[in-house]
């Protein structure tokens, strides 16, 4: 069991054609993962990868031709609001923007859009989702990650790969690991994954990767505090970052005395999770529960 | 990126909300030209990108061409907040009856834009909303639907706005809103917004910040950029597509990933060191950008030891320090530096390193470690 994407996820890449999305297609593909479409506009009727997987003009006929039920979106940042908008429209369920530098209020007309529709958006700026041995929609390697118990989710990429790894060198898996982006405003939430990780039968235990900006965090402690069964390891990035700079990722800024690590952490630490001093940590906090 | 008060305000009007006649100047022979033009009295205002210009002395009332011209030659001379004044707006004196506080930014747990109102204008608003936060009326804005007329009479009601106004005060809004959408503000904001002896309705003060996501589709407002408010390697960064903050350590960084970069930061922090940097090089290590980020890096004179993390994942990591070794080729650093990279190939990317006298690691703390130690002198 998993959450999200399994080995039977049917997935379409949005900007199959481009630099990123053919590199990240083979990659997914390499890994096991069934992709069975590639949109991009213009190039209808081309098939990439040894001839093995269709482009398509548009998401609606991909899903019609192929039953996709997944898309995975590498177009630029201009463009990849349409592209949301585009896979909501065809019917596609579950929408996983890596994309990075989208306009904010793009950001709120597509969360307004995606709650009247009922697809699910996890993104944008994220790595996107593993479910090792089994599925990867997205850019997460392959390769530091084995199949376990552990729910991962995480706002950040490569901090999350270290986690991943780290756990790995202890010999822990993961059910899911879900990078719900750097952006702040985002499809899924903490909140969104906890509760998915909560109900899958396999995750025994989770870990939560946080950083400053946002009440995001202080919102999934209030979760872990009033209905979380299973134990929750996590870390927040950002206890050095002065207040008013965005550090890198859109939504990683401290505003108006708001979004600290230090109030993160103090939140989650009252809600019974363990918060680990730096990476590696997680994986023996996680060994010894 | 935060605009200037007179280009926020100029972006108001051509939204339709009523602004004070005025220009901006560069010189005081300017300013007093302007003032000749507008006739009667005028304020000359420091355009700096701080708050509390007024406190700090600039922003002064002149009654005459004369005195505007004194006043802007001080105000010109001047720094606010360790910024220089380049410009000075000279604006026609408005007769204040009224302030009001009205402002538009992004609610981040909302999803939504949100429109802010309050009687109490002219003050900072942070201030109202720690002491009196029942004096801000808020309504947030579907982003689908836009504002709608109701919502800026609920905005009018809430902060008892005398009924003749509602019309002028309702326009204002929509002024507003329009502002902050076509020109993807995360914040437009108008304080005071005033209504004068004469019972007109008046922006004398404007702030905005653009996304900066957004300025491809604005050339315009990027040109706008004011470069004085951030560090010149702030900017030479930018131009590389590399994220850099300064900080006041002795460790420069360089890492790969915001959330790694952060969170390499705090290790250095947690195993007794500090920090010179954030920096985040992004995707693909290539000899260029991390030659660019060693040049921006070591040109802060505290620097006394490099930290280089880089998670690489896909990336092969022999590749990784063969792009290091490049750009060390090119940059000649004369401080410690510590590598460590993981990824496909990392041992023989470590190897490159050593052979290259760098100091490596495997595991971050180990990299913190030392590179805290090399930063004291204890290590080379």
């Amino acid at each position: 069991m998993s959450i999200l994407v399994n080995k039977d996820t049917r997935v379409v890449v949005q900007g199959i054609t481009g630099r990123e999305g053919m590199f990240h297609t083979t990659q997914m593909v390499a890994y096991g993962t069934n992709v069975v479409a590639g949109v991009t506009p213009g190039k209808g009727g081309q098939w990439v990868l040894d001839d093995k997987i269709p482009v398509f003009d548009t998401v609606k006929k991909a899903v019609e031709t192929t039953g996709a039920n997944t898309s995975v979106i590498f177009v630029p940042a201009r463009f990849a609001a349409d592209a949301i908008f585009e896979a909501a429209d065809a019917g596609v369920e579950l929408i996983v923007c890596i994309t990075e530098g989208i306009p904010v209020q793009d950001m709120m007309r597509v969360r307004a859009y995606l709650d009247q529709k009922g697809s699910r958006l996890v993104g944008p700026n994220c790595p996107g989702l593993l479910t090792p041995g089994e599925a990867k929609v997205g850019i997460i390697p392959g390769n530091i990650a084995i199949p376990g118990n552990v729910g991962v989710v995480s706002r950040s990429g490569t901090l999350t790969y270290e986690v991943l790894y780290a756990m790995k060198l202890l010999g822990i898996g993961a059910t899911t690991t879900v990078g719900i982006g750097g952006d702040p405003i985002n499809g899924t939430s903490f909140l969104d994954a906890l509760k998915m990780f909560e109900e899958d039968p396999q995750t025994e235990k989770v870990v939560l990767i946080g950083e400053i900006g946002g009440t995001d965090e202080q919102k999934a402690a209030q979760y872990i505090a009033d209905h979380m069964t299973k134990p929750v390891v996590g870390f927040i990035a950002g206890q050095t970052a002065p207040p008013g700079k965005r550090m890198g990722h859109a939504g990683a800024i401290v505003e108006g005395g708001e979004g600290t690590a230090a109030e993160k952490i103090e939140a989650l630490e009252k809600a019974g999770v363990k918060v680990a001093k730096h990476p590696e940590e997680i994986a023996h906090i996680l060994k010894d529960l | 990126m935060k605009l200037h008060e007179y280009q926020s305000k100029q972006i108001f009007a051509k939204y339709g909300v009523p602004i004070p006649k005025g220009r901006v100047a560069a010189t005081a022979a300017e300013a007093r030209q302007i003032a000749e033009e507008l006739g009667g009295r005028v304020v000359v205002k420091a355009q700096v990108l701080v708050g509390g210009r007024g406190k700090a002395g600039g922003i002064k009332l002149a009654k005459t061409p004369e005195e505007a011209e004194e006043r802007a030659t001080e105000i010109l001379a001047m720094k606010l907040k360790g910024l220089p004044v380049r410009k000075v707006l000279i604006d026609e004196a408005a007769n204040i009856a009224k302030e009001i506080y009205l402002g538009i930014t992004n609610d981040r747990a909302a999803r939504k834009p949100v429109m802010m109102a309050s009687a109490e204008g002219g003050v900072e608003i942070e201030e109202v909303a720690r002491t009196m936060p029942e004096k801000i009326i808020k309504i947030h804005i579907d982003p689908l639907l836009g504002l709608r007329g109701y919502q800026t009479r609920d905005l009018a009601l809430g902060i008892d706005l005398p009924k003749e106004h509602w019309k002028a005060f309702s326009k204002v809004c929509f002024g507003l809103w329009e502002a902050y959408q076509k020109s993807d503000a995360t914040l437009a904001e108008i304080n005071p917004l005033v209504i004068t002896d004469e019972g007109e309705i008046l922006a004398v003060d404007g702030k905005m910040i653009i996304d900066d996501n957004a300025l491809f589709r604005h050339p315009d407002l990027a040109e706008m950029r004011d470069l004085d408010v951030e560090a010149p390697e702030e900017t030479e960064a930018r131009k590389y597509g590399l994220s850099y903050i300064k900080l006041d350590g002795n460790i420069g960084c360089m890492v790969n990933g915001a959330g790694l970069a952060m969170t390499t930061m705090d290790v250095i922090k947690l195993y007794g060191g500090e920090p010179a940097n954030f920096l985040d090089i992004g995707g693909g290590a290539n000899a260029e950008k991390v030659a660019a980020a060693f040049r921006i890096i070591l040109s802060e004179p505290n620097v006394k030891a490099v930290l280089i993390n880089i998670f690489g994942g896909i990336t092969r990591g022999d590749e990784v320090a063969r792009g290091i070794l490049a750009a060390m080729e090119e940059v000649k650093p004369q401080v410690p530096m510590v590598a460590r990279i993981v990824g496909t190939n990392a041992e023989e990317g470590r190897r490159l390193l050593a052979n290259a006298n760098m100091i490596t690691a495997e595991t971050l703390v180990e990299a913190a470690q030392k590179a805290v130690a090399a930063a004291k002198g204890g290590a080379q």
